[in-house]
Parts: C-alpha cells; structure tokens; sequence
C-alpha cells in the first residue's frame, strides 16, 4: 500500500490531509523529529554526557547553540538525544496501549455480554484514577528506567483505547454488511480481521495521533517529578526539573526542553486534528 | 383596513438575495415581484431550491449574513418598507406582525425548554402582561391547536411529529400576526398527520383572519388551503392567479409541465410525465427565460432576454413571452 | 432523580474496592523491602522482623489487602505513615483541602473564561478576536502544566516582583498555580465551548427564536448556551480529572503542601501507606466529580431525566 490505488479510501485521505497545511506542518515537524531521535550521535555537536566545568552556565552561542547547563553538557545536544526518549516513549507506549487496549475492547464489543461486562468494569476502576496519576502509581511500583516508563505510560492510555475500540466495533458490527458476511458462514476470525478492524481503523489512527502526544507529556511530567528517566540520560521534563534551581539567573536552560515538548505536542495535535477531518469530512467543522 | 391597505397588504418589489458560498454567488431570489392582499392565503408553489424558503426568510428579515445578502428591491408591508426599518424595529415586527412555521417540527422546538415556556416566550415579547397572564394565554394557545393544556409544563421529545408542529402552529399564532408564513408545514408529517394538521390551519386561518403564504410544492395542499398561487422558478415568479383560474388554465409551459407531472385519480391512468433536464445553476443564472432550456415551445428570442409578466386573462399572469405574440400557449 | 442519584452513589463501592485493589497490587508488586529502606542498611535483623510484623508486612497479599479494607470501613483507618508515624488520614486532612482549592479554583477559573471566550469565538466567528483565541488556545494545550508554571515564575516572580513563587496560604501566592494549572483545561473548554455553540447556533430552535423576535443575546444565553452546555460539561467534567493529577505538577513547582506532592515525596521514601491514602483521596475525588457531571446533565438535559424518573 505505499501507492494507494487512485480513488482508494487511503489515497482520498492523503489527498485531503495534503491540503490542509497545519497537517502538513506538523507531520513535517514529526519527520525530522523522528530523523533527528534516529540519527542523534550524528547530528549532535556534543555527547549528551560529556561535562566541561569550565563551560557550564554558558549563555547560547556560536559554540553552544542553546548554551550549556550546570554541569558544562551543550544543551543542543541534550536536546537532541532528549527526542529519542520522547519518540520511543510515545511510540512504544501508544502501541502497548493500541494493541492489548485494542485487543480488550474488540472482544468486549464482539462477544458481549459478561465478557464485555467485566472487561469494561475493569477499565472503569483504571478509568476512575487520572491518567497522570495512574502513570505515577504504576512507575512508582515499576522503578525507574526507560522500558518502566514506557509500561507506565502505556498501560495508563489503554482503558481509553478499549473504549474508542469498542464503540466503533459495537458501531460496526450492527451494520448489515456484517450480518451477510455471517450468513455467508465467514468466520469470527475472518470477519473481525477482514471487515470490522478496517472500518473502525479512522478512529483508532486519530485518538493513537493524539495519545502520542499525551504520552510523550506523561513521560516529560513523571520525568520532570523524578520518577522516569534517570539522569545523567537526558529527558525534555527531567532538563526542565534540574534547570528549575537556575531559573532566575540562566532562564535559557528552562526555555529549551520546554519548547521542545510544546512543538512536538504542537505538532501531533494538528496531524491528529488534519487526520480526523481527512478522514471523516463529515465531522470537519 | 381601507381598499388600498387592504389590495396591497403585502408587496415585493425586485427582490434579489443573494448567498456567497464556495462555489460563486447563489441568486436565490432574483428580482421576484409577489403581491398579497389582505386576508388572503397564497400559496407559493416551486420545486427544491427555487428560492421560496429564502423568500420567507428576506419578508422575516431572517436571511443568515453572512453568507446570505438582501441585495436590492423592498419589501412593503401594509404600506411601510421593511427593508428600511431599524434592527429594533424589525424584531418588534417579527413575531409580533408577522410570523412563520418551519418546516421541520422535529427541530424547530427548543429540546431543553417546555413547550409552553416556548410559546409564553413569545407572548411575552409583544404583549405587556404579567407572568399570570402570559402563562394562561400560552395554555390557551395549546388547546386551541388540540392539545390538552396540562402538557405545557412537558418538553419537546414528549411530544410526536404531529403535536410538535401544533406547537409551533400556536407559537406562530400566539401574538395574532397579521400576516402568516407557512414554509411547508405538512412535508415532515406522516400523511394522515398532514391532514389533521391542515385541517387546524384551514380553521385557524378562519379564526384569526390572518393573510397567509403557504409554502409548498404539493399542489394538492395548495388547491385545497389556498385563495390564489403563484408559481416559483429560479428565484422568480413565472405565473400567478386565482387558484380556480389556475388549475383550469395554467398559462406558463412550466406549471402545465407541473400539472403534468401530477397523478390525476379523476382522469384515465395514465403515464406521468416529467419536465426534462435541471432548474438552471442559481451561481450561473442564464440571461433569458431561465425556463427556455427545459421548454419544448421555447423559440432562440426566449434566451436573449428576461420575460416579464403578461396578463393572459383577468388576474392571471404569467411570464412568457409566446403568451404575449398569441394571446395563450 | 433521587433513585439515579442513590443508585449512582450505589456503584461507587465496587469501584471504590477495585481502585483500592489496584492500588494495593501495584504497590504490593513494587520491588525493594519497605521495612530495609525504612529503618536503613544498619538495622539489625530482629528491628526489621518486629518492623514486617507491625505494619502487616509479613502476611499474604490477599489477607493485607482485607485487613486494609476492613480497617478502612471499620475504624475509619487507612494506615499509619512509616515515617512521620502519624495516622496517613490525618497527613491527608492537612494536604487534601490544599489540592482541593488548588485544583477547584482552576477549573472554576478554566470554565467562567473558557466559556466567556468560547461563546464570544462562536458568536463573532472568524473575527480577530477568534483567530488569537484560537491560537492561544492552540498554544495552550500544547504547554505542560509544569513548563508554563516555571515560566510563569520567571515572568511574574522574578523579573516584575508582582507575585510569589511558592506557597498556597494568601491569594497572591494562589495566583500563579492556578492559572498554571487552569491553562490546559480554560483552552480545551473555549474550543469544546466554540465547535458547541457554532453547532447549535445553526439549529432550527435558534431560527425559530429569531423568528419571534427575540433578543440576540437571550437568544444565545437561554436557548443556544443550554443546548450547547452539554458536551461542555462532559468536557469539563474529564478536565477536573486531568486537573487533579495536573496539580501533582502544579504542586511540585510552586512548592504547594497538597496530596500530589505529598504521593510523589511518600512514592520516593517508600512510604507506602501515604502513597495508597493520597492516590485513593485523588481517585475518589476524581469518581464524585464525575457522578456530580452525570446529575448535572439530567438536571440541564430533559430528555435524560424522563429516561431516569
């Protein structure tokens, strides 16, 4: 599918999403973001670790382009690996959340009743904690590290997934097409891979669009209150945390990982945003 | 109400509204000329998008701007010009003078208030009564249009179609305008609904003597409800009459295209016919008959210039120029 | 409407235990001894013991998870801070009312101007005022609660002297975290508020209401606000959640005593019993808002309250 079909549902899509610039704009933003976390040691001027006391508090420069922190390390560069944590936090935990939120919510729809009772009962209690706070209980219990944090944040964003799932399969599989697919004798297997997933997929694109976002602000927050990524690795909220004591005299250091996380969530809420109204003109407003 | 007052009760004169969309400019009403006498009830007749609904919004100075614009002619009521009048002036007039039904009772009413509050609302607005009053006449209002008074005090989804577009029917009666537009009150109804309701309005109109458009495209309402018609094409009136006159004799190839259209249980069965070809583009409005391409007596002069209204007998007219070279089609 | 009422009130109990049992697994799965971080590396072998002993630690999960329970709903005891000493119920009682105004002020704050800017968006549409609002809001959600709070800091505290940049005792000290916490919330609610009103606005009623010559304001205030507030308030309600977990944020930067910060100070001394009472307060809160949102909507809708009569 990489040259959808003229006419297809997809090549429509990408036809409406191209004419909405904001869209363009932020998956342009989203690329080089991704490109930036992939190729970090190349494109940084500095290891993400490497101290020069004599450098530190340097205000942005020639040399350092954001200037440098307490402890000599080039902020650019931290920045710069910073965005690897973020991409693979909140890829890693939107898909964690995609697949078993997902999963939970299609055979809740699918096979109701008790099933679909006490699945949902059960997103209910994890629904009934904030998202944030949930994310804290759950690194809390887990430890540090970045594989901890992605757990974290991922199992916190799937109550919301089953819902959306559900409802969209619910939705769908009301529909007639379904009914003479099983008059057919397909089988349950067959009709969920082949007919419900397919049409619920405009939904599930759209809320995984916005979550990385929420995801990549959960990681940045439970970073930011010391419960994520331990330092010296570098994380967009854990910079935010360690400038704070600097604020008043070296502001420069607070402004950049902050501008960091605001672009990025910037960026993926006009995608999510340019998707919901490419694929659903309908809905556009 | 004198003779003169009462001849020209009501009177458009070279109405254009026009909308701005995406696709160009929509002339939904294009230099339409309509007149109404007191006490009478005329129907406007026209397929879908012909601009009659936008008719009844410019006389309720209701058109939505943007993207809609009143952009020239004067509407005369009972001798004043609407059109000149305040922003405070014309809410005084709206509702209180003049009033109108929509044509979906399912969504005309406030889902969240009781349906008395939303006649009470409008009594409210142009009488001086105190709360006592206004409440007592909303009730009032309800039984007269059949509806038990002690229901008031209930919310819109309580009610069916049916009872709905009564409500509305009460509101719009509430203040006794003086004129009444109907924009096809009975087309979201079931049809024995319709018949009940229409029956309400014939006695209604009896009771209040309130001049009425009735907006429609059946042809049978029309004839039924209706003093005279008039004939609605591409944002102007291409025939007007008595109902009688008109439904003996239509003069113009687009209202007998109509009468043709129409199942006729009295005559032999017999094929319904239908007019060929689409009303022209409202953003690309031809310059001549704008019915010329769609006629099969059309002659090349009909596309050069606009016809305009010839009297083919006593108080029945019609815009169509092979009317005025033989005297009738 | 008083059976909705208690039966909703009803289905707070499962949800209440399967909360607590969440929590408690969670905690109960977190690795590290709680009576060796506690105590310290020096303490002797029998001080750990007595230490396992009298906080319950050496039972099995499902007989600790019981006891609390019973403990809970018996004598009003949800445990004893292994630190302070002091009983985890009188911890919250100082921090709670905290968070409480905390997060309470900000999402009054967040709705009264939300809506004011979303209905002005809605009603003057495409105007200039629309365009910034919408950019601003745009800029809004994207901002983290803690980035805007330091930033805020560093305007307000430290460059213009106007307010404090900590604390949570006198108003101008209130100022600050409350606009902080409220910014994300106030830019959702103009949008929610905006595509609401811009919908209802085209209704038929709203026609109809022109019709009789009504008001354009009390057109918009009685008949399209009403109809409108419905979506709004789903939105506000999801936003309080938000807003209560915000405040852990909003607390830890303004330097504010309120049960976020004293969950995230009881999660890094291993403090247990704290972290279990503060995030079930926060989660129990966070429940009785959104019952209150469900009576709202039946109270503003009449459509649901003759299905709940």
């Amino acid at each position: 599918m990489i040259f959808p079909r003229k006419n297809s549902n997809l090549y429509l899509t990408l036809l409406r999403l191209k004419r909405n610039r904001l869209a363009v704009f932020g998956l342009a933003v989203l690329v080089m973001l991704l490109l930036t976390a992939i190729f970090a040691p190349r494109i940084a001027p500095y290891h993400y670790a490497t101290q020069n006391l004599a450098d530190a508090f340097e205000a942005p420069s020639g040399k350092h382009y954001l200037g440098t922190d307490d402890f000599g390390r080039d902020i650019f560069s931290r920045i710069i690996y910073g965005a690897r944590v973020s991409t693979q936090v909140g890829l890693f935990a939107v898909s964690l959340a995609m697949i078993s939120g997902g999963l939970l919510g299609a055979s809740a729809a699918y096979y109701g009743g008790r099933i679909d009772g006490i699945i949902m009962r059960c997103m209910d209690i994890f629904m009934s904690i904030p998202q944030i706070l949930l994310a804290i209980a759950i690194a809390a219990s887990l430890g540090p590290g970045l594989l901890n944090l992605t757990i974290a944040v991922g199992v916190a964003a799937l109550p919301d997934f089953a819902r959306v799932v559900r409802g969209s399969v619910l939705t769908i599989s009301g529909q007639e097409y379904i009914e003479a697919a099983r008059c057919m004798g397909a089988s349950d297997a067959w009709i969920i891979l082949r007919h419900i997933l397919p049409n619920c997929s405009a939904p599930i694109i759209v809320q995984s669009t916005l979550r990385v976002g929420q995801a990549i602000l959960a990681t940045a927050a439970l970073s930011f209150l010391g419960l994520g990524v331990q330092p010296p690795y570098p994380e967009w909220g854990g910079m935010l945390a360690a400038s704070r004591g600097y604020v008043r005299d070296y502001a420069y250091m607070t402004i950049a990982p902050g501008l960091a996380i605001m672009i990025t969530i910037m960026a993926l809420n006009f995608l999510g945003d340019g998707l919901r109204d490419a694929m659903d003109p309908k809905l556009k407003r | 109400m004198d003779q003169q007052q009462r001849e020209n009760f009501l009177e458009i004169r070279d109405l254009y509204v026009q909308y701005h969309t995406d696709t160009g400019l929509v002339k939904a009403v294009d230099g339409l000329n309509l007149s109404l006498a007191g006490g009478e009830t005329l129907g406007l007749v026209g397929e879908t998008g012909a601009g009659k609904t936008t008719t009844a919004l410019a006389v309720m100075q209701l058109i939505a701007s943007p993207p809609g614009r009143i952009a020239g002619g004067s509407i005369f009521l009972q001798g004043e010009n609407l059109l000149k009048k305040s922003k405070e002036e014309q809410r005084h007039i709206r509702g209180g003078k003049i009033a109108m039904i929509f044509q979906d009772p399912m969504t005309s009413l406030n889902p969240v208030l009781p349906v008395q509050e939303q006649i009470a609302e409008m009594i409210r607005l142009h009488r001086k009564a105190d709360a006592d009053e206004v409440l007592k006449k909303a009730r009032d209002m309800l039984s007269l249009v059949g509806i038990r008074p002690e229901r008031g005090s209930e919310y819109p989804h309580q009610f069916s179609g049916g009872m709905k577009q009564r409500v509305v029917i009460a509101i719009a009666l509430a203040c006794n305008p003086t004129l009444l537009i109907a924009d096809e009150p009975t087309t979201a109804l079931d049809v024995t609904i319709q018949a009940q309701v229409l029956e309400l309005m014939r006695e209604l109109r009896q009771h209040f003597n309130t001049s009425t458009i009735l907006i429609s495209h059946d042809l049978g309402v029309v004839a039924e409800l209706c003093d005279s018609v008039a004939i609605m094409y591409a944002g102007r009136i291409v025939e007007k009459a008595d109902t009688k006159n008109l439904f003996r004799r239509p003069l113009h190839p687009y209202t007998q295209g109509l009468f043709r259209s129409v199942p006729d249980l009295t005559g032999n069965v017999r094929r319904l016919d239908t007019i060929a070809g689409l009303p022209p583009d409202p953003t690309n409005l031809p310059p001549g008959c704008c019915f010329a391409s769609r006629c099969n007596i059309a002659e090349p002069d009909c596309s050069r210039s606009r016809p305009s209204m010839i009297e083919g007998e006593t108080g029945h007219f019609a815009a169509c120029f092979k009317l005025g070279k033989r005297g009738g089609v | 409407m008083v059976r909705f009422c208690l039966r909703r009130l009803l289905t707070l109990i499962p949800v209440t235990l399967g909360v607590t049992f969440l929590l408690f697994s969670l905690l109960y799965m977190t690795p590290g001894d709680p009576a060796l971080l506690v105590l310290g590396p020096e303490a002797t072998e029998d001080a750990l013991r007595e230490f396992r002993r009298e906080h319950g630690l050496d039972q099995p999960f499902l007989v600790r998870y019981g006891r609390f329970v019973y403990n809970a709903v018996v004598h009003q005891d949800v445990g004893r801070s292994y630190i302070t000493h002091r009983t985890v119920a009188s911890e919250i009682a100082d921090a709670f009312p905290v968070t409480l105004t905390l997060s309470i002020g900000a999402i009054f704050f967040a709705t009264l101007m939300g809506m004011i800017f979303g209905i002005i968006c809605a009603v003057k549409q495409y105007s200039i005022f629309d365009n910034v609002a919408m950019v601003f809001a745009m800029l809004g959600i994207a901002t983290p609660v803690f980035y805007l709070g330091i930033l805020l800091i560093l305007l307000f505290s430290v460059h213009l002297h106007w307010l404090p940049s900590s604390g949570f005792d006198t108003p101008a000290q209130r100022i600050l975290p409350w606009i902080a916490l409220s910014s994300v919330s106030l830019s959702i609610i103009t949008r929610m508020t905006r595509s609401s009103m811009l919908e209802v606005i085209r209704s038929d009623y709203i026609r109809t209401a022109r019709a009789k010559g009504q008001k354009e304001t009390v057109i918009i205030v009685k008949h399209a606000l009403r109809n409108a507030l419905i979506p709004i308030i789903t939105i506000i309600g999801i936003q309080f959640g938000h807003l209560l977990g915000g405040s852990i944020l909003a607390e830890s930067v303004f330097s504010i005593p309120g049960v976020g910060r004293l969950a995230v100070d009881a999660i890094k001394s291993r403090d247990y019993p704290v972290v279990q009472g503060a995030v079930i307060y926060l989660a129990l809160a966070y429940v009785l808002i959104n019952l209150l949102v469900d009576i709202l909507y039946t109270w503003i809708d009449p459509r649901l309250r003759t299905r709940y009569r």
